[in-house]
């Protein structure tokens, strides 16, 4: 199933549901003929977007606003916090192109403090898929809570099939010893890589798709700091205030410590380019993945990535 | 046009009520009274004559909406709930108290208060969401968003306005309280808005303009809701910063104001006509 099928079918069986958008209709294109009066477009007007979304689910409907990730998340960042994040409304920002995802577009468009951003703001909850079969796991729960949230849009295919989602909760895909990856979203396809490339230089390796950021599984990030020698945050977010801090104040807060590697962007956006070429550039192969954990090349083939299906 | 006939005295006896509930609250602490004066009548006409809100139906969603966008004229609504009866005249004592909820800016912790404001150029995108929810309903009720002159450098009123104009929602109202201050300053002589009817036709909106303290012009303006089919509407009402209290009136160093007990009480009796306070308190403080 796609985003755009399980949002048609979300809202034709949910007359509560409204799909909004600020102009981008990139994965919506079939929803203004089959929703009539329930689909809205405002225009390039990420403010003005979410204070009516916010107005609508005061009347009791939920919207599902889309927009760029940088724009939403950014431009309209006050009316988030101040018109959805305080009344506590069911606004659901679904944020196209975040991360690396904007690949070519530059820095304007690089949604990269998003994680850190939203989560600050109380009754907002935060998540992040790392394919399409993950995201229509996800979003059915997501729509359903009557919180504020923000999700990362992210459509594209691995051959991965999750486990069902639960609100906080993680997805344990392997547990390791000596290494486990913690990653969300489009990393974690290259994270496959990286844990097969270290089984086979002969590391016991874990990999958790953190899925929900906030809640976060607190339980899952406990569970790894005491199982495995290293824990690694894998994430396309500045290393401020995304998973790094996430699991920093989880550890703190329980009085626990581990050795935390963070592979994140250190305070620097990313070079615009397609998007195999960002990961090649800034290091986040899967084969990179694993070279850094490892502390040495190796000869493994990185398998081809493809490119974003979508644009504006 | 028919305009149905006004009980002019009421009206008048709740507006001197209001602005002696403002007064009131312009002490321990005091409240941005010149920005509440001049948005009294205005209140007191919307609720009292145009708005189909009452104790009965605050839940009901068949109800008209107010949104106070300029947020900190939040005294003259409070005063308004008090002489209506939707808010107990006791609690405008807890003002700023953590006792209550009552405070500098509009909370929905106070029934009828429909949402939160206080950044400004929030509540019109707001109110055209629930406009448009309202249209998509079938229903015939409006939405009333009321909006400082000063929030209208604020650049998200005028993109509000383009939403709502290409939305065609006619149902919707901005009232701007056109009192020719924002915090410190004439508006004219900061950010100069006029010719303002222009600016909001020329953005797709069907404008009034009318003298925001005649309960005369105000009457025939709203008398005249819709009016023009598929158009926002927009009421610019001129009013006086400060008005009624000739000290204050005019003044831009009279914004927020934090009075003293006996302050307080010549301006009472200067709202009556019986006295010229000459006021030492200091003011302007800005919160």
């Amino acid at each position: 199933m796609t985003y755009e099928e399980l949002l048609t079918q979300t809202a034709l069986e949910n007359e509560k549901v409204i799909v909004m958008t600020a102009e981008n209709r990139a994965l919506i294109r079939n929803l203004p003929n089959l929703l009539g009066k329930r689909f809205i477009d405002t225009g390039i007007t990420e403010q003005t977007l979410i204070g009516a979304a916010a107005g609508l689910a005061l009347r009791g409907r939920t919207p599902v606003v889309h927009a760029l990730a940088s724009f939403l998340t950014m431009r309209a960042f006050e009316f988030f916090r101040t018109d959805a994040g305080i009344a506590n409304l069911p606004v659901k920002l679904s944020g196209f192109i975040p991360g690396f995802l904007s690949d070519a577009n530059g820095p304007t468009h690089q949604a990269i403090e998003d994680i850190s951003l939203m989560r600050g703001i109380p009754n907002v909850t935060v998540f992040a898929p790392a394919d399409e079969d993950d995201l229509v796991k996800m979003l059915p729960t997501i729509w359903n809570s009557a919180q504020p949230a923000y999700t990362r849009i992210n459509t594209r295919q691995t051959n991965f099939v999750h486990q069902p989602f639960e609100m906080g909760k993680a997805e344990v895909v392997s547990i390791g010893t000596d290494v486990t990856i913690l990653t969300y979203g489009l990393l974690f396809e290259q994270a496959l890589v990286a844990v097969d490339i270290l089984k086979k230089e002969g590391l016991s390796t874990g990999l958790i798709n953190m899925r929900s950021l906030k809640p976060v599984d607190e339980q899952a990030i406990l569970e790894t700091a005491a199982l495995s020698d290293l824990v690694v945050t894998l994430e396309d977010h500045f290393v401020t205030g995304g998973l790094y801090s996430i699991v920093a104040e989880v550890l703190l807060k329980h009085a626990k410590t581990a050795r935390v590697m963070p592979m994140a962007l250190k305070d620097k956006w990313f070079k615009p380019a397609l998007l195999p070429q960002v990961l090649q550039h800034e290091g986040f192969t899967g084969k990179q993945i694993a070279e850094n954990i490892l502390g040495y090349k190796t000869s493994y083939t990185q398998s081809q990535i493809s490119l974003p299906e979508f644009s504006e | 046009m028919t305009v149905s006939s006004l009980d002019y005295k009421t009206l008048e006896e709740r507006s001197l009520r209001v602005r002696e509930h403002v007064i009131g609250l312009s002490t321990n602490g005091g409240c941005f009274i010149g920005a509440s004066l001049s948005a009294v009548d205005l209140i007191v006409y919307l609720y009292s004559e145009f708005l189909n809100i009452n104790q009965s139906n605050l839940a009901d969603p068949n109800r008209d909406y107010l949104f106070l966008s300029k947020g900190h004229d939040v005294p003259a609504l409070y005063g308004t709930f008090v002489e209506l009866g939707l808010l107990e005249k006791t609690r405008l004592q807890n003002h700023l108290s953590t006792e209550d909820h009552i405070y500098w800016h509009p909370n929905t912790n106070i029934p009828g208060v429909e949402f939160h404001s206080g950044s400004l150029g929030h509540l019109p995108s707001v109110a055209i969401g629930v406009a448009m929810d309202l249209k998509i309903c079938g229903s015939s009720n409006k939405v009333v968003c009321i909006l400082g002159d000063g929030e209208l450098n604020e650049g998200t009123c005028w993109e509000a306005i383009l939403v709502a104009s290409a939305h065609k929602l006619d149902n919707l109202i901005f009232v701007v309280d056109r009192n020719f201050f924002q915090a410190n300053a004439r508006t004219e002589e900061l950010i100069p808005l006029e010719p303002l009817a222009d600016k909001f036709l020329a953005f797709g909106a069907a404008v009034k303009r009318v003298d925001g303290h005649s309960f005369t012009e105000l009457h025939q303006a709203f008398s005249a809701y819709p009016f023009e089919s598929g158009k926002p509407n927009v009421v610019i009402a001129d009013t006086v910063r400060g008005k009624g209290l000739p000290s204050i009136q005019e003044r831009a160093d009279r914004w927020f104001c934090n009075f003293s007990a006996d302050e307080v009480e010549q301006l009472l009796l200067e709202l009556h006509g019986q006295h010229q306070t000459t006021l030492t308190s200091e003011t302007l403080i800005v919160r």
